[in-house]
């Protein structure tokens, strides 16, 4: 039996301007389950970013109701009960790696040995164990990124809010960065609400895309991926693949997106 | 929400917020002098102690170590000296434009000095790596102390003081502007440069259609720091030189005499400091003037 | 660059002066009191030695107290500004207005205040200078962090006092250390110039300046001589302690 760990009924967000209002988004209606890896996918300005971090209590929404793990977006960020993890990697300069994923749990008070043994877990589970001890200027874009979803995970979530986490990598480093958040997902069992403008990338991560419209942005169609798991590299090769992401570029020309 | 600390150039913005700075300022003047008197009051009512002990203050609070504000504002109405026609404030206002004059003149040759330096480096980068290291060592010397040797060479070079005075400001002025024209002729990206290639430009053309409109804010940003330097430097430079009618020589003398009237060095001092203050924004109100506000340089 | 390119070409100058100096000097036959040539200006270093370094010392002194005062009032009011939007926005114009007044005409006032040979009385003049760099400063890196360094933390449900100490502090020690290196600058001569408005005979600005008056004149460039070193030398402790405590900031890397 799943619950919904993320609901939206009639969301919308409204930035007012100074000479006018805009609507960036607009009756938005979404129930992510536990469990599921859904992707929000859209064209520059769609809103999608707007939208993960209305769930993730960064922003308010001018309209509607959202609920995350059962509670309010902002009791549920009090509690912990998500992490984030954005596309410029975010690490403190002035901490070595080890100490940047222990961030959240400093912040949450843990003693020091707990938060030790926990950082080196999530180290080894993004596989960077032998980088503990160096600088963030010293690891590669992507590998910064390996550590910037560490940190994310280091509280033990039961969300992952992430929002377009490879779009500053080059395509061969992505698709890499793509196989490896697979294989972390396998593990975790985490649910994941992930903003892209790739659609490959959407669907060869997710069991369901989110397909939205520009501004204002709305829910054009929601695509079911169904294709087998666990993904592996193969999957880019299997026939339905195409078949979905033809099926997500429809959905994209039908909301008004060439 | 975030605290980013506003440039100088996004807080004087549109209406409102233009007026908030100006209203702080007199906020935080209006509390100093709050402070300025709420001391005396509390000297006044312990008997020059500290509140519940026996140690003294750390100033003290009479009227003549810290005379009243009133008292200093009153005295700039009163003649200058006993039996003296004019007003005190009309006296200091005078000896501050004998320091107006030779600070505008040393600001004016540390400026073209200093832009020329700016020039010859960007240009010669073998003068720049030769001369630069001295150029920035030259600041830490305190080249202000030898303000009394310049003052004394000028006297046996039979040169007029004031122009030993004028040096020594023209001395601290030239270095920001040098720093800041670097900076600015510099500022263009590989880019722009680029692009100005490809169109067979001249140096000439690029130097002054690309590099010089870049280097303005820089260039002013400098002149800004080098128009409250060359203040300091001019006053400070009249100490030793004897000259007489410069706020200089007016802080000596007031302090030499400050029990005949206290109220009198601290009205020297404001008037120091408004003739700083003054000539920074002369050149600022240039600046508004040169350039529009999107690409100013804030402080 | 290598080594010789870069430290080469200012190197040559500095020698090419020194000797145009001393040839100039003994050829033009220029008076030793109006421009002393280099190695008068050593020799009296050497001998006046004990005046000079007691004298530096007695107003280095004097400079460090400022100093520490100045930065540490600095520093807890960058705090407060950074907390307080109306102090921040209050103190930017006095900041503009202190910029360009000659702070060092405080020197008669506080001269009155603690006594013209109290080195307090300089001490408080170097205090005002070194303030505003670096409460500016501070207030700018305690400020400066990006809202995604922001956003971070809010993510994690991190309180105000935890985002200031684990990321507004750090980030705002590199702004620190430039402001400290203006502002040792400016303490040794802040000290050395307020002297001239008065000071005890015991202080190297009173030395030079009075040095000057005797037309002693390779007395007193011995003075700036030391002043100079000194201010090298605490410019080089500071670069010594960002290195130490900064080592992750870009322009330290390795």
């Amino acid at each position: 039996m799943t619950t919904t760990m993320v609901g939206l009924r009639g969301v919308g967000k409204t930035f007012k301007g100074r000479n006018a209002d805009t609507t960036a988004l607009t009756a938005i209606d979404l129930a992510i389950e536990e469990g599921e890896f859904v992707s929000l996918l859209g064209p520059s300005g769609c809103g999608k970013s707007t939208l993960l971090r209305i769930i993730g209590d960064l922003t308010p929404p001018t309209s509607g109701e959202v609920t995350v793990n059962g509670k309010s977006p902002e009791q549920a960020r009090r509690d912990r009960d998500y992490g984030m993890v954005f596309q410029q990697a975010t690490l403190l300069d002035w901490r070595k790696v080890v100490k940047n994923i222990a961030l959240p749990l400093e912040v949450m008070n843990l003693p020091p040995a707990e938060r030790e043994r926990r950082a080196r877990e999530m180290l080894d589970l993004v596989e960077l164990g032998e980088f503990g001890e160096h600088y963030p200027w010293q690891l590669s874009g992507g590998m910064q990124q390996r550590v910037a979803i560490a940190r994310a995970l280091a509280l033990q979530p039961s969300l992952l809010l992430m929002d377009e986490p490879f779009g500053a990598l080059d395509e061969m480093t992505r698709e890499r960065m793509q196989m490896e958040l697979m294989r972390i997902w396998q593990r975790t069992h985490t649910t994941v609400v992930f903003v892209t403008h790739s659609i490959p990338e959407a669907v060869f991560l997710s069991t369901r895309v989110v397909v939205m419209s520009p501004r204002p942005g709305t829910v054009a169609g929601i695509v079911d991926v169904d294709l087998p798991q666990p993904r592996e590299f193969e999957t880019r090769e299997h026939p339905r693949f195409f078949v979905k992401l033809n099926e997500v570029r429809e959905t994209l020309r039908g909301a008004g997106v060439d | 929400m975030a605290m980013t600390a506003a440039p100088v150039s996004e807080v004087i913005g549109s209406g409102r917020t233009r007026l908030r700075p100006i209203l702080g300022f007199f906020v935080i003047l209006l509390l100093l002098v709050g402070l300025w008197e709420g001391y005396k009051l509390l000297s006044d009512a312990t008997g020059g102690n500290i509140p519940f002990t026996e140690t003294s203050l750390p100033v003290r609070a009479d009227d003549r170590s810290m005379p009243h504000v009133t008292h200093i504002v009153g005295s700039l109405f009163e003649p200058s000296r006993r039996g003296a026609e004019e007003s005190l404030g009309a006296f200091l206002l005078a000896a501050s434009w004998v320091t107006f004059k030779e600070a505008l003149v040393g600001f004016a040759a540390g400026a073209i000095i200093g832009f020329g330096l700016g020039l010859l480096f960007v240009r010669s980068s073998l003068a720049e790596r030769g001369l630069m290291p001295w150029v920035v060592a030259s600041q830490t010397v305190p080249l202000l102390a030898i303000a009394p040797m310049v003052v004394l060479w000028a006297g046996k070079a039979s040169m007029p003081l004031w122009v030993a005075v004028a040096a020594i400001a023209a001395f601290l002025s030239f270095f920001p502007v040098t720093i800041n024209t670097v900076r600015g002729l510099r500022s263009p990206s590989p880019t722009a440069t680029e692009l100005f290639r490809s169109y067979a430009s001249t140096p000439a053309q690029e130097f002054v259609k690309l590099r010089v409109p870049a280097a303005l804010p820089y260039l002013f940003t400098g002149l800004r720091v080098a128009a409250g330097a060359s203040v300091v430097g001019t006053i400070v430079g009249e100490l030793p030189s004897g000259l007489p009618d410069g706020l200089g020589r007016q802080l000596l003398t007031f302090a030499y005499y400050y029990l005949s009237g206290p109220e009198k060095l601290y009205a020297a001092v404001l008037f120091s400091a408004l003739l700083g203050i003054v000539f920074v924004s002369l050149v600022a109100l240039a600046e508004r003037l040169v350039i529009p506000r999107s690409r100013r340089v804030p402080t | 660059m290598t080594s010789l390119r870069k430290w080469g070409p200012p190197t040559l100058v500095f020698l090419a002066v020194l000797a145009a100096w001393e040839i100039w000097v003994r050829v033009a036959g220029i008076q030793g009191f109006l421009l002393p040539p280099p190695s008068e200006v050593i020799t009296t270093l050497r001998q006046e030695w004990n005046v000079v370094w007691a004298a530096g010392f007695f107003t280095l002194r004097e400079a460090l107290g400022g100093l520490i005062g100045g930065s540490v009032l600095g520093v807890l009011a960058a705090f407060a500004a950074s907390r307080w939007v109306v102090i921040r926005e209050g103190v930017m114009p006095f900041y503009v207005a202190m910029g360009a007044a000659p702070i060092v005409a405080l020197a008669p006032i506080t001269n009155q205040w603690f006594g013209i040979t109290n080195p307090v009385s300089k001490m408080t003049v170097v205090a005002v200078m070194v303030f505003f760099p670096v409460m500016i400063n501070m207030t700018r890196g305690l400020g400066d962090v990006g809202s995604d360094k922001l956003d971070l933390m809010k993510s994690m449900a991190a309180s105000e006092a935890g985002t200031l100490r684990k990321v507004r502090m750090p980030n705002a020690l590199p702004y620190l250390f430039s402001a400290l290196k203006v502002a040792v600058v400016l303490s040794l001569i802040g000290a050395i110039v307020a002297e001239y408005f008065g000071g005890s005979r015991d202080a190297l600005g009173v030395y030079i300046s009075q040095q000057a008056g005797l037309t002693r004149m390779a007395e007193a460039w011995s003075g700036i001589v030391v002043a100079t070193a000194l201010g090298a030398a605490l410019q080089l402790l500071i670069v010594l302690a960002e290195r130490l405590l900064i080592p992750w900031h870009p322009s330290l890397r390795g």
